[in-house]
C-alpha cells in the first residue's frame, strides 16, 4: 500500500491496519495519542484506588474493584494498540515515567471524599464517553476495535457513579452537602478534559483530516455539558456556573468556559497530584520487577526443561 | 529486565458453544499458561468467552498488504461463483 492509497482510503472513510504504508506523522501522532491514552487509563487507577479500601459498603467496594481492574485493563487493550505501530509498550513506560509523555490531567486532581468517587464516575467517565465514542471510528483499525471494548465498558463507570451520588442526594444533609462539594471541585476540571478550546487546539485540524479525531474539541464540549446539565437536576444539585441558560433556539445550554490556564498549568506538571501519581506508578514498576523477572526465570528453566 | 523480552501472544475467544474463536486482541506473556490466564484477566471480564486461545504471535505467517492485489485478485472476474450471477426464470421458487 503506498501513501496514496493511504490517502484514498482516508478519503472513502475506510480503515488503515498495522502492516499498510502511512505517513509518518499518521504514526507519530497516534503512538502519541494512543501512547497517552493508555497512561491515563493505568494512572486513574490510582485516584479511585486510594477509596477501595473505605468504600462505604461491600457491594462498593466489589464494584470499585471492578472499576478499577477495567482501567487497567483498558491500559492494556491501549498498550496492545499502540504495539501495532512498532513501538514497544516498555519504551511507552519509560516516557511515562521520565515524565516525557503525558496523561489526562483530570488525574491529577486528589479524591478528598467518598462523594469524589461518584463525581469522577459521573462526570469524568461521562466525558471520558463522549470523548472516545467517536475515536471508536476513528480510520486507525486497532485504536478503534480497543476503543469499542472500552466504551462499552465505560458505562457501567458512568452508571455507578451517578448511582453513588444519587444516594448521597437523598440521604442526609450532610451527604447531599457532600456530594455538592464534590461537584463543585470537578465540574471545571471535567470541563477542562476535552482540551483546549478551538482556536488553540494544536493537533486539531490534521487529526481530523485524517480521520483520527471526528469533532472538535469545543464541539465535544458542548455535547457533555447538554447532555450532563439534566442529569444534575435529576440529582438535585447545582452545577457552580452562573452563566448556565438554556438558549431555546439553538436548544443548546450557553455555558462558561473553564479556566485554561489552570489546565496549562496541570499539564505543566503543576497540579496538585502529578507529583504523587508519577511517584506511585514509578515505584509500583519498580516494585513488581522481582514479579516479572521471576516469571521470565520460571518460564526459561520450563522452556530448558522441555528442550 | 523488562516485559520487552516477554513474548506477544495473539489471543482468541470463542464467545459461546456452536462459534468459532475470533481474533480480540493481543498480550506480553513469558510463557503460554501465563498467556492464558492473562488473556482471561484481560478479555473475558464479563463472560465474554467459554474457551481461549492463545498463539504466539512470532507463529503467525500472514499476507502481505503490499501484494494484496495480485494475492487477491484471481477471484475479482470470477462473478460466478456467486449465485445472484444466475438469471432464472421469473416463478421458480426453491432455487
Amino acid at each position: 500500500m503506498s501513501t496514496d492509497v493511504f490517502q484514498a482510503t482516508i478519503d472513502a472513510d475506510g480503515r488503515i491496519e498495522p502492516r499498510d504504508a502511512m505517513p509518518d506523522g499518521y504514526r507519530k501522532t497516534l503512538i502519541r495519542q494512543i501512547a497517552q491514552h493508555a497512561h491515563s487509563e493505568i494512572i486513574g487507577m490510582q485516584p479511585e484506588g486510594n477509596w477501595i479500601s473505605r468504600a462505604p459498603s461491600l457491594r462498593r467496594k466489589a464494584i470499585l474493584m471492578a472499576k478499577v481492574q477495567d482501567e487497567a485493563g483498558h491500559g492494556l487493550y491501549l498498550y496492545a494498540a499502540a504495539e501495532t505501530l512498532g513501538v514497544d509498550r516498555s519504551e511507552l513506560l519509560d516516557l511515562l515515567h521520565a515524565g516525557r509523555q503525558k496523561y489526562s490531567s483530570i488525574f491529577n486532581y486528589p479524591t478528598l471524599t467518598w462523594a469524589d468517587i461518584g463525581a469522577i464516575g459521573w462526570l469524568v467517565d461521562g466525558a471520558a464517553i463522549v470523548n472516545q465514542v467517536p475515536l471508536c471510528r476513528c480510520s486507525y483499525g486497532p485504536y478503534a476495535r480497543a476503543m469499542v471494548r472500552i466504551c462499552k465498558e465505560e458505562s457501567f463507570h458512568q452508571r455507578q457513579g451517578f448511582e453513588i451520588l444519587h444516594k448521597l442526594c437523598n440521604g442526609t444533609d450532610a451527604q447531599l452537602a457532600m456530594a455538592q462539594d464534590a461537584l463543585d471541585r470537578w465540574w471545571w476540571p471535567s470541563l477542562m478534559m476535552f482540551g483546549p478550546p478551538d482556536t488553540e487546539s494544536t493537533h486539531s485540524e490534521q487529526s481530523m483530516a485524517w480521520g483520527i479525531k471526528r469533532h472538535s474539541n469545543d464541539e465535544l464540549r458542548q455535547r457533555f455539558v447538554n447532555m450532563t446539565v439534566p442529569q444534575a437536576e435529576v440529582l438535585g444539585l447545582r452545577i457552580p456556573d452562573d452563566g448556565l441558560r438554556y438558549d431555546e433556539e439553538s436548544g443548546r445550554w450557553s455555558f462558561t468556559q473553564p479556566d485554561f490556564t489552570e489546565l496549562y498549568e496541570v499539564v505543566k506538571g503543576n497540579g496538585p497530584c502529578n507529583a504523587e501519581r508519577l511517584a506511585n506508578r514509578v515505584k509500583a514498576h519498580e516494585d513488581g520487577a522481582w514479579v516479572r523477572e521471576a516469571a521470565q526465570a520460571y518460564a526459561a528453566k520450563k522452556a530448558e526443561a522441555a528442550a | 529486565m523488562s516485559t520487552k523480552d516477554w513474548p506477544l501472544w495473539e489471543v482468541f475467544v470463542r464467545s459461546r458453544r456452536g462459534l468459532s474463536h475470533g481474533h480480540v486482541g493481543s498480550l506480553h506473556a513469558p510463557d503460554a499458561q501465563m498467556a492464558l490466564r492473562n488473556a482471561r484477566d484481560v478479555y473475558t471480564r464479563r463472560q465474554e468467552g467459554v474457551s481461549i486461545w492463545v498463539v504466539p504471535a512470532s507463529a503467525i505467517t500472514a499476507s502481505s498488504p503490499d501484494e494484496k492485489d495480485e494475492f487477491f485478485d484471481p477471484a475479482g472476474d470470477k462473478i460466478y461463483r456467486h449465485p445472484t450471477f444466475y438469471e432464472i426464470p421469473e416463478g421458480v421458487e426453491h432455487l
